[in-house]
């Protein structure tokens, strides 16, 4: 049913990405706080939590986006609190964005070229084997040619995943990759991600619909107002009293 | 693992419009021989109009950086070819450090101006170029809004030094339009682009946002400073209210926007449509100004892309390319 021995061998390595007591604060508001977290490497977690939780919010700092207000983060050996997106990116941890951010005026192929040759220093050749890679990984080699702002809801979300893995990433934080999608669409989209994962790529995974979202993580989180209530294997978090008290007393499934 | 594939860049239009480019250098270095006066310094005119839609739209097309005070580095191109040229730089030479110098200048103006977001942006490159205007009226040289004229032009004979600026023209435009197009044809103007696009995306994926805008704002100084310069050495007199009028601003806008934003040869079309036009009508003064602004209008309307943009959409023409078409060989 669930795929859970794939990351079972990272948890006695060190983490590759560690949160400690990180928050995040937009004047009074106080949209993250108190959060830890270890990543091992190779490992695939989901985020679970109801609108407003904070999950974004968590990818931005993690991702360097937002400056955390608290807290430290350490991604592969180095202290990166401070470090800003563009130099998380090439440290090898890169995120997608909920509301696809496509450069429209760029087609697909130069949207994905963009992430493998600035993602880490390589020559030109390299970038261009690494963007037909990509795009053949998320199944859009056929649409290359096409400028980005024709593409469809479904096309951009693969986009925001094509351009990402291209930056050869140790770490991809997805952010509702799947919403909206149908059936079929969500399951492409799981086998796209399973690869990316048989890469050796940890995932973190925001998603709505929690029965797509274990069809690859292995663990589970849940947010609300700002904080991880819940954290572990799948079955136990979605059982969890303050899990359940989240979704306003309301089984997730 | 990956079938052949290639990535296309040139097509037999292009190269053919490389060509023609080549020839119309050579043909404009033996016109510059040939000695047609009125030719000439038209020729002048021309060439300070392609820098500045060039500039403007290397700004504004590919980086998404619209500026309405890009005449501060005309005016200042202008004034410290004045002031070289006061302080003993032969004046050519003057009019290129002069160049030089805005683009210098215009680095540590960059780190405040790209602070500014979109039309925060746009004015307050407004506030630099009124603020230079007032910075340089305090020069005493330039005699406040009298004004100063570029006196040691005289030391050549009418006739030589038209040929002189004509070449000056047409190398530094030549040089500053070939660099950008290298420039856009690397990776790096494809991060350009992407920053014009999403700003947040393209810093997400690795690229170093405001060193990239920071590097087309330089070069849009410099170019903005050598078309001030050679419309100096055109017109001789060095009046401040007119070098820093925002009418440059709505000139390079009129070009970029009626060529085609966004596109390498657009913006070449619309300082030539902009030439034609002053050229055959300028001589009728507000009615001028009031046909420019229509034709303004009419374009936005009919051709929102522009003329070659509209081109491109119709027929998928590029003569200069700096885009990349994957083509696969042996699969599907």
């Amino acid at each position: 049913m669930v795929d859970r021995n794939i990351g079972g061998g990272g948890d006695t390595t060190a983490p590759i990405l560690t949160a400690h007591d990180l928050g995040k604060s937009f004047g009074a508001l106080a949209a993250l706080s108190e959060v830890n977290l270890d990543v091992a490497a190779g490992e695939a977690i989901g985020i679970v939590g109801p609108n407003g939780a904070g999950k974004s919010t968590l990818l931005a700092c993690l991702s360097g986006a937002y400056k955390p207000t608290f807290g430290t983060i350490w991604f592969d050996g180095q202290e990166v609190t401070a470090t800003d997106a563009p130099g998380m990116c090439r440290a090898g941890l890169v995120r997608t964005h909920q509301v696809p951010k496509p450069f429209s005026g760029l087609s697909t192929f130069e949207n994905v070229y963009i992430g493998a040759s600035f993602g880490e220093n390589i020559s030109n050749d390299e970038a261009y084997d690494r963007t037909v890679d990509a795009l053949r990984l998320c199944d859009m080699l056929h649409l290359a040619n096409r400028r980005a702002e024709t593409l469809g809801l479904l096309d951009r979300k693969r986009l925001e995943v094509a351009r990402a893995v291209a930056t050869k990433p140790k770490v991809i934080l997805l952010d509702e990759v799947g919403g909206g999608l149908t059936d079929a669409e969500a399951d492409a989209l799981v086998d796209i991600i399973r690869n990316i994962r048989a890469r050796g790529t940890s995932i973190i995974w925001i998603e709505h619909i929690v029965h797509v979202l274990l069809q690859v993580a292995e663990r589970l989180i849940c947010m609300d107002a700002g904080k991880i209530i819940a954290d572990g294997i799948p079955d136990a978090v979605m059982s969890d009293a303050a899990v359940v008290e989240a979704y306003m007393g309301h089984g997730v499934e | 693992m990956n079938p052949s594939y290639r990535i296309e860049r040139w097509t037999t239009a292009s190269r053919i419009s490389v060509w023609v480019f080549a020839l119309l250098f050579l043909a404009a270095c033996f016109l510059s021989q040939s000695g047609n006066d009125s030719l000439l310094s038209r020729g002048v005119v021309l060439f300070v109009y392609v820098l500045l839609a060039a500039t403007w739209n290397a700004l504004a097309g590919f980086a998404g950086l619209m500026s309405v005070g890009q005449q501060a580095f005309f005016g200042l191109g202008a004034y410290f070819a004045i002031r070289l040229s006061d302080s003993g730089v032969p004046v050519f030479a003057a009019m290129g450090l002069s160049a030089i110098i805005v683009a210098a200048l215009s680095w540590p103006m960059s780190i405040v101006m790209l602070r500014l977001k979109d039309g925060e942006f746009a004015i307050g490159m407004w506030v630099l170029a009124s603020l230079c205007h007032l910075l340089v009226n305090l020069d005493p040289l330039i005699q406040g809004e009298t004004g100063i004229s570029l006196i040691a032009l005289n030391a050549y004979d009418p006739e030589t030094r038209r040929v002189i600026l004509f070449t000056f023209a047409l190398v530094s435009t030549t040089a500053v339009l070939g660099f950008l197009f290298f420039l856009l044809q690397s990776r790096f103007g494809t991060a350009l682009q992407a920053i014009r696009d999403n700003d947040e995306a393209a810093g997400s994926l690795g690229v170093n946002v405001l060193k990239a805008k920071r590097l087309i704002f330089v070069f849009a100084a410099f170019g903005g400073a050598i078309a001030g310069a050679l419309w100096l050495g055109a017109n001789i007199s060095f009046q401040p209210k007119t070098y820093f009028g925002v009418q440059w601003s709505a000139y390079m806008i009129f070009m970029v926007l009626v060529g085609g934003i966004g596109t390498f040869e657009g913006a070449i079309l619309g300082a030539i449509v902009f030439f034609i036009i002053e050229t055959f009508f300028a001589a009728f003064g507000v009615w001028y100004l009031i046909g420019l602004g229509t034709a303004a209008i009419v374009f936005s309307l009919v051709f929102p892309q522009g003329i070659w943009g509209t081109v491109v959409r119709k027929w998928n023409l590029h003569l200069l390319p700096i885009g990349r078409r994957l083509s696969i060989s042996n699969e599907k």
